[in-house]
């Protein structure tokens, strides 16, 4: 079994606040030991040893919403190029919504995505299921083979469950098998022809507006019906300050809700709509600065548990279009670390907080063995210069689809090894 | 004076006028590439593109023959949507300048219109034309093609954003009938929502310095309007209140997706425009309409069809002296290698 040493490392554990100097041995696919007192009398002979040089060893990133194109849509991307992409960008478990073509609402797409992921041997990758058949929010999927299967949750992915009786009964059913369902909080008929944020921007852009209440109305009607009918309940991707206040009552109340978001959110504006850029072009679309401030209030006071990339390829042909005809998303794997270190490099919430919220958080809400550094777990690490700054340039990305928001964004915090089950699948120079 | 002399006088102008319109283009020069909107021109450029297209209404009215300002020129006018005073006006205008016009119609039914769009741009910029006259249904889609071709480019309307040579024309007509634009006060009616005469008309009219009202029902009032620095009226009588200027706006049913109002005959009821209502506006306040008008819906036809009030006929007539001002500056540009 192979035994590799890691000298020389800040060691950085969300989980257990851990940050210090210190070593980590990977024995085979598993942490045998991790400490500040590891190799302090020397490496043994026989060990690999790889000299971290002082930079931070973590636990690989845990990324919950990630849209693979593969199958259905191999020109966007593939299973491949997800995973080159998500170790470049230091995560090694990826979670990815149901809408490819085929839908994963049968056991045996579900399975051939997992099994082709494995056979790369890059990043991990966990399907959710969907919610419905076909994510027509009509009738419910096979819930229970499904999560048998190893489905991590379920969700109709880039769409709403827009009917409420649907969505009572998906989260009553899924709690039967201990399932949560996830959903992307958007009340379709109030959002119907918006392409941006409905505001000023979008009036003077000529733009048909999404207006913030369609996000706050699905959430709290959601927030009931999980109350009614005792289901767990995630929210992805929440990008406005009311909806997020929504979940903040909810949470105080006690009920077992939670949402993450994602760096877009977080990070951008609908400024960066500009001029009809179209890789700003997302869906929840990107909000007014007042929703950004929000956002960041509520992943300091612990509202958002999580913050997922919310990864999307898109190919030009998708995106190179007059706004209204382009494609919602943004591939976001690369550049979700670099991101998320925003908060920590602005100030806004201590290292440890803000690395936990994209390995631990996410591991601990689907109940994932990941997201830490701990004997026993999966030598899934990540191995970052903190500091180093870059820029982000979207054409050097490992992505099929070079569809990025963040495209000229400078950044600080760059990936410089990633390592899925103790085996070394990216590197860059130290 | 003998009717010799004066023809003959009359003569000596022209040549003088045709000599000065010919020529003069050496001092004045239009500081943009193409012309995408009013958003972001300034005040200084507005009254340059006016001064320009007002020393084309006379001669318009006069000459008996074509210019060769734009001799061996091609303007081609890219039309996805369909239009038949826009694309006239342009049409005429290119070829009193002498210039090559060349009309596209491109169907839009397809699904993939984008792919149209780039694809149809490129085809046409490989033809080395000068100037490319575009209008689309899709917001943002001129300033698209202009980043793909090597000519000058015309907004003639692209969804709901701008729509700049009819601003243009509307700022020359109410320059010529009030002697000023700065100071009046200016009510914008109708569909607001749906209408990039609207968003070009009030960047325009704010930069010149009037005081801008829009006036509809509050489901035609986009969002966060009131930040391109307009006052907004729900009611027709207490926004004509002392208005210079009243701006109809055609409804535009085609861009609505369902329930904006009841019906045409309530919405002509409270929003139509009728001598009762234009009671509250200024005696002399001029009545504007961009075009085709909905008689009976918008505007009563009465109204419409008053000489002594409405400027609807002068528009026309202003839209083509506006265009010829549009082509001739940017092809200018164009000769002079001037893009920026």
């Amino acid at each position: 079994m192979s035994r590799v040493a890691y000298i020389n490392a800040r060691l950085l554990d969300p989980a257990s606040g851990l940050d210090s100097p210190g070593a980590l041995l990977s024995e085979g696919e598993t942490i045998s030991d991790v400490g500040p007192d590891l190799f302090s009398d020397g490496v043994p002979d026989g060990i690999t040893t790889i000299d971290a040089q002082g930079h931070c060893l973590m636990p690989g990133l845990v990324d919950m919403r990630v849209q693979l194109r593969e199958p259905g849509e191999e020109y966007k991307g593939t299973l491949e190029s997800a995973g080159r992409s998500a170790t470049a960008g230091g995560v090694t478990s990826m979670v990815c919504l149901p809408n490819t073509n085929p839908v994963i609402d049968d056991m045996s797409v579900l399975e051939f995505v997992a099994r082709r992921a494995r056979k790369l041997g890059l990043a991990k990758v966990y399907p959710y299921g969907a919610v419905t058949k076909g994510l027509m929010g009509e009738e419910l999927a096979e819930i229970g083979l499904l999560s048998e299967s190893g489905a991590l949750a379920f969700t109709d992915g880039i769409k709403s469950v827009n009917d409420a009786r649907i969505m009572a009964r998906a989260l009553s059913y899924a709690s039967n098998f201990g399932q949560m369902i996830i959903q992307h909080a958007e009340e379709p008929s109030l959002a119907s022809g918006g392409v941006m944020n409905s505001g000023e921007t979008a009036t003077r852009l000529g733009l048909g507006g999404i207006p913030r209440e369609a996000e706050i109305i699905m959430v709290e009607r959601d927030i009931r019906l999980a109350q009614m009918s005792g289901g767990r309940l995630h929210f992805a991707h929440l990008s406005t300050s009311d909806a997020i206040d929504a979940v903040r009552k909810a949470k105080a109340c006690g009920q077992a809700i939670t949402c993450d978001t994602a760096p877009p959110y977080f990070a951008l504006s609908e400024i960066a709509v500009g001029d009809y850029r179209t890789f700003a072009k997302l869906s929840p679309p990107l909000r007014a600065e007042q929703d950004r401030l929000s956002v960041i209030e509520g992943l300091k006071d612990g509202t958002i548990d999580a913050i997922a990339s919310d990864h999307a390829p898109h190919d030009e042909e998708s995106k190179r279009l007059p706004f209204a005809q382009a494609a919602f998303g943004g591939v976001g794997l690369e550049t979700l670390l670099a991101v998320t270190l925003e908060l920590y490099h602005n100030g806004h919430m201590g290292l440890l907080e803000a690395l936990g919220l994209i390995t631990c958080a996410p591991a601990q809400l689907l109940g994932l063995e990941a997201g830490r550094l701990q004997k026993g777990a999966p030598a899934d690490l990540a191995l970052i210069n903190l500091e180093r700054g870059w820029k982000i340039d979207a054409d050097k990305m490992h992505s099929i689809s070079k569809n990025s928001p963040f495209d000229g964004h400078l950044v600080q915090g760059r990936v410089l090894r990633t390592i899925v089950d103790g085996r070394m699948v990216f590197s860059d120079d130290i | 004076m003998t009717a010799k002399t004066a023809a003959c006088a009359f003569y000596k102008a022209s040549l003088l006028f045709r000599f000065m319109s010919e020529i003069a283009l050496d001092h004045i020069r239009f500081p943009h590439s193409h012309l995408l909107g009013i958003e972001g021109l300034t005040p200084d450029v507005i009254s340059l593109l006016l001064d320009r297209s007002e020393s084309y209404v006379e001669r318009n009215r006069h000459a008996d023959k074509n210019l060769s300002v734009l001799n061996g020129h091609t303007i081609i006018n890219l039309f996805f949507e369909d239009s038949t005073r826009t694309r006239t006006s342009f049409e005429l205008a290119g070829k009193k300048l002498g210039g090559n016009v060349i009309n596209m119609s491109v169907a839009t039914s397809s699904v993939k219109k984008g792919e149209t769009l780039i694809d149809t741009a490129m085809t046409l910029n490989a033809m080395h034309p000068n100037v490319l006259v575009v209008r689309h249904n899709d917001s943002g889609a001129v300033k698209l093609l202009s980043e793909k071709v090597n000519c000058a480019v015309i907004n003639a309307g692209d969804g709901r954003h701008e729509h700049p040579t009819q601003a243009l024309l509307d700022g020359l007509t109410i320059r010529r009938r009030k002697g000023r634009i700065s100071g009046l006060r200016v009510a914008i009616c109708g569909d607001i929502a749906h209408s990039r005469v609207a968003r070009s008309n009030i960047h325009l009219l704010n930069a010149m310095g009037a005081e801008v009202r829009l006036i509809a029902p509050k489901t035609l009032i986009p969002a966060g309007i009131k930040g391109l620095g307009v006052e907004v009226f729900n009611d027709m009588n207490s926004g004509l209140k002392g208005c210079d200027i009243v701006m109809m706006l055609r409804l535009q049913t085609e861009r609505m997706g369902g329930g904006f109002f009841p019906s045409v005959r309530e919405y002509f009821h409270f929003f139509g425009l009728d001598y009762k209502k234009l009671a509250n506006a200024k005696e002399d306040a001029l009545i504007m309409h961009p075009g085709p008008m909905n008689r009976g819906v918008e505007i009563a036809s009465e109204v419409a069809d008053d000489i002594g009030r409405s400027a609807i006929r002068e528009q026309v007539e202003m839209g083509v002296a506006v265009r010829m001002a549009c082509l001739e500056l940017l092809s200018a540009n164009l000769d002079k290698g001037g893009k920026s």
